[in-house]
């Protein structure tokens, strides 16, 4: 085998583990869109508040130190003390809900039954508004998060791949943060199809999903509905945080990963849990084997930046349910 | 009409006291009036029948009735309480069980998953000891989920059990809406037009089956319906209702033979 064969290789095997990532991303829209047919832009924003609360926690940031001391003439910035973190995630979690619970009353209980681009525009405002919160209570300068995954290359995969190679193969490089968010990014979704299907509350979340009066004629109040997939959403955007927070340090660049969630959501349908993970690892692995075997070698590179989109454009035009989402019929 | 407690059916049923009474209920959209000043009541184990021509506000008094409208006059007595302003699914809790015109299954799941959600009015463990799937609930599953097998046998149902609601025929589909809102054992049972769009046979079928619940079980139950023959067959008390009006109340036989009601059926001669 040439060496060709084995650097494409890692470059599939590091796509699947970027487009776990991403999946991950999509995931969370896929949820508020099934549940209350809403297009959350501001999942990317949650993933970063979510990030920036949890790196405060940590270091025990005190919040909204800036405003403070910029009206009191104080000069606090830390409590001094370091959370472990664990309990820094768990707080972090409870966080995301308290954001559900305020996202429920104050902006959707208010838009109940108006058209879906109301909703749409009302996310976008919550991004913002967001993004801006975030920036105040935690301050805007790139943070490095540390929750304890091990980063850089898994030396056990590289021992023992190598003796697939010749003499000149020294096995394949596989960053071990990534090994660890495909792991998580696995679980999480195996349980919330576990939640979903066996659960008292999936079954009412199904149920939301498919029929809102229905919902509320067997006693599903829909407020907790929302509460509940805006928690869960928080919690994916938490877990995508943290993720891309390790890999690439807390800034606001993080809630541009959005962006990326896009394309992934037009090959995998709006609808379609399987969607979003097949989506989003078709996104990961073609990207990377499109600027390893055209990309770069034709292109002069930087393919990966536009790639993803080009994709999503071309399944509009042929398929525009996506691969997996529900068959838009418009009956006459 | 006035009326004693109780009261003996021909088929020598006793219906008991008030389930449900409507009060002086006005309902209007803007400026049209849906609904106006009608009071009726519905007794423990009746079935009780609302009839009428097309757009004479049937529809309308059963979304008064499980909360989806609010009339803007007039007072719902549940029990023997005032009821008060609720919503939809606080009055499902109370345990009205409906179904609708319009099929409203939810289609992607299966038979018994849209059955099981009749039982969510029952279920009460809490949503962190589900995620954990811990003792209660599991337990409270069980429970449930054999209630829920029970009405699958019952409506003849077992064989569509697995199969999501969304591929089953139209006669099908609402008997699993049927199920689902038997599921819920119900105090009060409203049906929106059950056999509306089925066939001879579908509709024998489904009357066997309303009958059914109200004998065995005991179910109170008022039903809207389009089919004279059927109701005047099925139903122990008739409310007609024309342009928002009650025209007739009382036994199919009263009703029947009431003027005001077959000039609303069969139109008034202006010779």
């Amino acid at each position: 085998m040439s060496a060709g064969f084995y650097y494409g290789t890692e470059v599939f095997l590091n796509g699947l583990m970027t487009g776990v990532l991403y999946s991950l991303v999509a995931l969370g829209f896929v949820l508020i869109f099934k549940s209350s047919g809403i297009f959350n832009y501001a999942q990317g924003v949650m993933a970063l508040f979510a990030a920036l609360t949890l790196v405060g926690l940590q270091d025990g940031q005190v919040p909204f130190a800036h405003l403070i001391n910029s009206i009191f003439g104080t000069q606090v910035h830390h409590f001094g003390w370091h959370l472990p973190a664990l309990l820094a995630i768990l707080l972090t979690a409870g966080v995301m809900v308290v954001l559900a619970i305020l996202v429920e009353r104050y902006i959707l209980r208010h838009l109940v039954n108006q058209p879906d681009i109301i909703l749409f525009m009302a996310t976008i405002g919550l991004a913002y508004f967001m993004e801006g919160f975030g920036d105040l209570m935690w301050g805007s300068e790139i943070k490095k998060l540390d929750v304890g995954i091990p980063q850089g290359g898994n030396l056990w995969i590289e021992e023992n791949t190598a003796f697939l190679g010749g003499d000149d193969f020294y096995g394949f490089y596989l960053d071990s943060l990534d090994i660890v968010a495909a792991v998580f990014a696995g679980l999480l979704v195996l349980s919330l199809v576990l939640f979903s299907q066996y659960t008292k509350t999936g079954r009412a979340l199904r149920a939301v999903a498919d029929d809102h009066q229905a919902a509320l004629s067997v006693g599903i109040s829909l407020r907790f509905i929302w509460v509940v997939v805006w928690s869960i959403a928080g919690f994916i955007a938490l877990v995508a945080g943290i993720m891309w927070g390790s890999k690439s340090g807390v800034q606001f660049s993080l809630s541009l990963i959005a962006l990326k969630a896009l394309p992934v959501l037009m090959l995998g349908g709006f609808t379609s849990i399987p969607g979003a993970i097949v989506g989003g690892l078709i996104i990961g692995v073609g990207e990377k084997m499109f600027e390893f075997l055209i990309g770069a070698p034709f292109l002069g590179g930087a393919t990966e930046n536009w790639f993803a989109y080009m994709l999503a454009l071309i399944f509009l035009v042929f398929r525009p349910q996506g691969l997996f989402g529900d068959k838009i019929i418009e009956r006459v | 009409m006035t009326m004693a407690e109780t009261y003996q059916t021909p088929d020598g049923r006793t219906i008991g006291g008030q389930v449900m009474e409507m009060k002086n209920i006005t309902l209007r959209f803007g400026g049209v009036k849906a609904i106006t000043d009608i009071s009726f009541d519905i007794r423990e184990g009746e079935i009780r029948a609302i009839i009428g021509p097309n757009g004479a506000g049937k529809s309308s008094m059963l979304n008064v009735m499980n909360g989806f409208y609010h009339p803007q006059e007039g007072e719902v007595w549940f029990h023997g309480k005032k009821r008060g302003p609720m919503k939809p699914h606080q009055i499902a809790k109370q345990g009205i069980a409906r179904t609708f015109q319009n099929i409203a299954l939810f289609s992607g799941m299966s038979t018994l998953d849209n059955i099981m959600t009749g039982r969510l009015t029952h279920m009460k463990t809490g949503i962190l000891k589900q995620a954990m799937w811990w003792g209660p609930a599991e337990k409270e599953e069980t429970e449930n989920r054999e209630v829920v097998e029970k009405v699958i046998d019952f409506l003849e149902i077992q064989s569509i059990r697995k199969t999501p609601v969304g591929r089953l025929p139209y006669g099908l589909q609402k008997r699993v809406e049927l199920g689902r809102a038997l599921a819920a054992e119900p105090k009060l049972l409203l049906l929106d037009e059950p056999m509306a769009g089925m066939n001879v046979e579908e509709k024998e079928d489904m009357s066997r089956f309303i009958l059914d619940v109200n004998d065995e079980f005991g179910t109170t139950i008022a039903l809207i319906e389009h089919d004279m023959g059927v109701v005047m067959d099925i139903a122990d008390r008739v409310v007609v209702m024309d342009y928002g009006k009650k025209i007739g109340d009382g036994s199919p036989d009263e009703v029947r033979n009431n003027q005001d009601v077959i000039d609303a059926y069969l139109g008034v001669a202006h010779d």
